[in-house]
């Protein structure tokens, strides 16, 4: 009954199509659990004396908290404890932390202030869902309701409410800028010489994902010290780092079981009821439930985060797209869970799946005071997507061409240097669109109903880095004076042409066999020895394609081991201005100095300082194992 | 306050429990009879995940004060299966790939089995509306209709 | 607060102990949720097994119906088909098979389809006290019920003079967006006693009066009705909610009603 349709005839002499499983239908494994109704959900683990703990939550979108009072509450029939931020070994995190990815910014439970409305700011453990919940409507806290923001583009706006202390102004750190940038060639020459420019703006909603599950977990003592967990997490060993490390506890104290999720779409990465749960079993020495509801799965579960793109496209008058700007908002929320993240997915998608010479992009991940948000299907793809497509049916509208044709007329093919400067292999979307036309009877012309993804792609000129232009806008510590342009910035320094710009290394590399392929890249890369020790020995070429400036006077070598993932927010000595220069290859850069400049703002820790705080869970360590 | 003793027919069994005063059934099932098959996914009667029959009708076990099944029949999913084997039902779902995270599937399952008791063929449409109070994530509805469609054929020819 | 619950036999006892903190349980798909989210305004639940609520009798063209009867009761009763697809619009087989056509009365927006129905049909509620009162009066004072709703007597409609629609995201069930009802009589073509009713578009299932007014008389083309579209939406007063906003339940209601009126010509 499969309504799936294999079209094996396409590139069908890249693959040798003898696999037994693979591409084949077949049962799944736990279905029959699953329609007999014997299939152990989180909360089909059944215990005696179970407790039920439940979160006392602001009504408001932001407010600083008075004070709280739990008197009534405690003296409750059924009420086991009151659990209050203090109760909490280490409360402040951030989810990437675990990857050593931003700073810590959100509590599992708020004690000054609240930025979005749900947020809990303590619990009630009773012996009863409904004492738990009668407890938590007699808990008074006295509120000071602040100004909130729950637009992007004012959020960002100097005198906006700052929504999350840790980013003061409303923005997410990358590296040494406040946006994620992407340059690829030199869109506003470009633009000049473009027959037409179509410009669009797209908007999404955050979108809940709605499991038919919501989010939970149980919390057992164990008879050998340890805590169980049942939890519906869909991403077990990220759950079971996260409360560790908020609850202090090695995580070897800790015996996650999860891997049955009745439903996740990417909303039960935030591991926010394990913690909980696991508290409250170490608090009170019982069996512990924390769920939320459906009402809490909806307000407080984190959706896929709202975005809005400005797209700005130099088109010929044949249909060809010269030049693609991006200005992308992502509502992140009022903390950042995987926001900042998805938003280096998608900057590493632009400009789509098409082949465009001038590509530049700046993306700001935006805090707002709505409820967080996090990962959902396509992970930081998908809306960016939907603005992409939109504005080629825009485009072709503005030409007067076939929205398929005009796809498949940029399209990217193999052999094309993609904007993020890898090589794109295995490309199908001309294949994609041939079939889509077919099956929706859409007439497309001789060639393009005869293009092949196959041909034409990797001339020189299609897979050369362009001369590329970048500029220094948006530099940690630069903004909150004015308002954010609306488009890229016009470069003011050159980066000569194949060469990598401003490629950063995320993390040095553990093994050698992790190295991309260097066909894969569109510039030399220099193999990476693999990392001799955990502690970290600064393995030589880590950083080698990364550009600085010239080496300064007091540079301090920094062990790679320590640096940030991305960058640490460093700023360029004034005088680097326009003298990009790329530094011997076989010599390792070494990290711009500290600049005592005037600065606004400017974090105070190094970006990846979530793991290594003092304070923060020793008991687990910033690597990958092999 | 004092909890209420009640008897009823859960799968052809009888049983007799005490309940909490203003508990819902599905609380009751799961954590004192032990029948897990019905499952909360709202408390509020808009998923359907907690479709029970009683006296053979779907109703939502979360929306059903829990004395007020003294003397009365009711069916899950968990006594769908005879012993080893599936139910036709069931069968389908597992061959058509009806279910995928299965937590709507018991209710699902339910629904459609009242359907099905009281009409031996449906059509499309009337599977739609008969399964239109219960929700699911993954499938996209197509396949459980679809399955539906086959369990309807096999019982059919199973009692002719 | 734990629930406690209460059940009398006949409905009279229960209507006695209502108030303050005991609420009236009818097929529960309204006050069970509350029970599950841990409402606190209300501590005792208050039910009743008199068999009156289940009754269905007619006397004449009018239908006495029990409060207690269902949507399916009301779908499968061969004098009720008037009211059978607007109980079958009503929530998916499970509700249908516990939620009470009195319990619809109560319902908050955007539930109450029934009770929308039943206001453009003029129906009329008699309570366990004796009193009568019209569904009309009821529902614009609905927060002051003391009492328990006995059973709903309406008048069956002459064949093809009541027309119902609702509008909805989902297919092939979803909650209303909003619910049209129009009972429209026809003398020679043109309309005679008209009534129409909106659910969604104010707090509680209301009538359109300005428009009723504009279609008296009219005729039943796209510009005998003119009037009485533009007239729909005077005094009401549609949510901004997650379904739709103000703005365009404003703008669709006209478009609807529009459907329902020129579908029946």
């Amino acid at each position: 009954m499969s309504r799936v349709e294999f079209r094996k005839d396409l590139f069908a002499d890249e693959r040798s199509d003898d696999l037994n499983e693979v591409g084949k239908p077949t049962i799944r494994q736990d279905i029959i659990g699953h329609v007999r109704g014997t299939t152990r959900f989180y909360d089909d683990h059944l215990f005696d004396g179970l407790l039920h703990m439940r979160c006392v939550r602001s009504p408001h979108h932001h407010a600083r908290i008075r004070n709280i009072n739990v008197s009534g509450a405690e003296s409750m029939p059924g009420v086991r404890r009151i659990v209050m931020p203090s109760d909490v070994p280490n409360n402040l995190n951030t989810l990437l932390s675990l990857i050593g990815f931003g700073r810590d910014d959100e509590p599992l439970l708020s004690s000054a202030k609240v930025a979005y409305k749900g947020e809990p700011v303590c619990a009630v453990i009773a012996d009863t869902e409904r004492q738990a919940r009668d407890a938590v409507a007699a808990i008074k806290v006295d509120w000071e309701v602040l100004p909130h923001v729950l637009d992007v583009e004012q959020a960002i706006q100097p005198d906006a409410p700052v929504v999350n202390e840790t980013y003061p102004n409303n923005l997410f750190d990358y590296g040494r800028f406040d946006h994620q940038k992407l340059r690829f060639g030199d869109v506003h020459s470009a633009m000049q010489r473009a027959d037409k420019i179509v410009e669009g703006q797209y908007q999404m909603s955050p979108i809940e994902q709605a499991p038919m599950e919501t989010c939970g977990a149980i919390a057992a003592p164990e008879t050998n010290e340890r805590i169980v967990c049942h939890t519906a997490t869909q991403a077990l060993f990220f759950s079971l780092g996260t409360t560790a490390k908020l609850l202090d506890v090695p995580s070897s104290r800790l015996h996650f079981i999860g891997g049955t999720v009745g439903g996740g779409f990417g909303g039960k990465v935030d591991s926010i009821t394990e913690p909980m749960a696991v508290l409250g079993a170490l608090l009170t020495g019982k069996p512990v439930k924390f769920h939320w509801d459906r009402e809490e799965e909806m307000q407080v579960g984190a959706p896929r985060g709202a975005e809005r793109w400005v797209i700005r496209d130099g088109v010929m008058n044949d249909g060809s797209i010269i030049a693609r700007e991006f200005t992308g908002y992502f509502d992140c929320g009022a903390y950042t869970r995987l926001s900042s993240y998805a938003i280096q997915k998608g900057v590493g998608h632009l400009p789509g799946p098409y082949t465009i010479p001038n590509v530049a992009a700046n993306v700001y991940c935006v805090y707002t005071n709505r409820t967080p948000a996090t990962a959902m299907r396509g992970f930081g793809i998908t809306g960016v997507d939907f603005a992409i497509e939109s504005h080629m049916d825009k485009v072709a509208e503005a030409v007067g061409m076939n929205p398929i044709e005009l796809r498949i007329h940029n399209a990217y093919r193999d052999g094309d240097m993609k904007a993020h400067r890898r090589v794109a292999k295995n490309t199908a979307l001309i294949e994609c669109c041939q079939v889509a036309a077919q099956k929706s009877n859409w007439q497309l012309g001789p060639q393009y109903a005869s293009a092949s993804s196959l041909r034409d792609g990797g001339s020189t000129e299609r897979a050369a880095i362009p001369e590329t232009a970048v500029d220094m806008v948006g530099k940690i510590g630069e903004r909150r004076s004015s308002s954010i342009a609306a488009s890229p910035a016009q470069g003011t320094e050159r980066v000569p042409a194949g060469q990598a710009s401003e490629l950063l290394s995320p993390l040095p590399l553990q093994h050698a066999d992790m190295q991309i392929e260097p066909s894969r890249v569109g510039h030399t890369v220099k193999a990476t020895a693999p990392l001799a020790n955990a502690a970290g020995a600064p393995p030589p070429a880590a950083t080698a394609h990364r550009e600085t400036t010239q080496p300064p006077a007091t540079q301090v070598s920094t062990p790679v081991s320590q640096q940030s993932p991305v960058s640490p927010p460093e700023s360029l000595p004034a005088s680097s201005t326009g003298s990009y220069q790329q530094p011997p290859r076989d010599q390792p850069a070494a990290s711009p100095p500290e600049a005592p400049a005037v600065k606004p703002y400017e974090p105070q820790e190094r970006f990846n300082k979530g793991m290594n705080r003092p304070g923060a869970a020793r008991h687990l360590i910033n690597r990958r194992r092999r | 306050m004092a909890k209420k003793p009640i008897s009823f027919v859960l799968n052809g069994q009888d049983t007799s429990v005490f309940v909490e005063q203003g508990g819902n059934l599905l609380d009751e099932l799961r954590r004192t009879v032990g029948d897990l098959s019905p499952k909360f996914g709202c408390g509020q009667g808009t998923c359907g995940a907690c479709t029970v029959l009683i006296n053979g009708e779907p109703q939502l076990s979360c929306l059903v004060l829990a004395e007020r099944v003294e003397g009365q029949r009711i069916d899950t999913n968990g006594g769908l299966a005879e012993g080893p084997d599936l139910h036709p039902l069931q069968k389908a779902f597992v061959e058509g790939f009806a279910a995928q995270c299965g937590f709507c599937s018991s209710g699902m399952l339910m629904a459609a089995k009242a359907l099905l008791d009281r009409n031996a063929s449906p059509s499309r449409d009337e599977i739609a509306e008969a399964i239109s109070g219960n929700l699911c994530r993954c499938t996209g509805y197509e396949p459980i209709i679809d399955a539906i469609v086959v369990a309807a054929e096999n019982m059919r020819r199973r009692t002719t | 607060m734990s629930i406690e619950v209460k059940s009398f036999d006949t409905l009279r006892q229960a209507s006695e102990v209502l108030g303050g903190s005991a609420q009236y349980i009818a097929g529960g798909t309204l006050l069970m949720r509350k029970v599950n989210y841990g409402d606190q305004s209300f501590n005792q639940l208050v039910q009743s097994t008199d068999p009156a609520l289940k009754q269905i009798q007619s006397q004449g063209d009018e239908i006495l119906i029990g409060a207690g009867v269902t949507m399916s009761e009301i779908m499968q009763h061969p004098q009720l088909q008037f009211l059978g697809e607007v109980a079958r619009s009503v929530g998916g087989p499970a509700i249908r098979n516990m939620a009470t056509i009195g319990g619809n009365l109560f319902a908050p927006r955007p539930y109450g389809d029934m009770a929308t129905a039943l206001l453009a049909l003029d129906a009329n509620l008699h309570w366990a006290s004796g009193q009568q009162q019209s569904l009309e009066q009821f529902l614009e004072r609905s927060d002051a019920a003391r009492d328990i709703v006995h059973s709903i007597s309406v008048r069956q409609p002459p064949t093809g003079a009541f027309q119902y629609l609702k509008v909805s995201r989902v297919k092939p069930k979803g909650v209303s967006l909003l619910t049209v009802a129009v009972l429209l009589n026809r003398e020679n073509g043109r309309t005679g006693n008209v009534r129409i009713a909106f659910g969604g578009m104010a707090p509680e299932p209301r009538r359109a009066m300005a428009a009723e007014q504009a279609l008296q008389g009219a005729s039943l083309d796209e510009s005998g009705i003119q009037r009485c579209l533009a007239a729909c939406t005077e005094g009401m007063a549609p949510a901004d909610d997650s379904l739709a906003s103000s703005w365009y339940r404003n703008e669709v209601a006209p478009v609807y009603l529009k459907r329902l009126l020129l579908q029946r010509s």
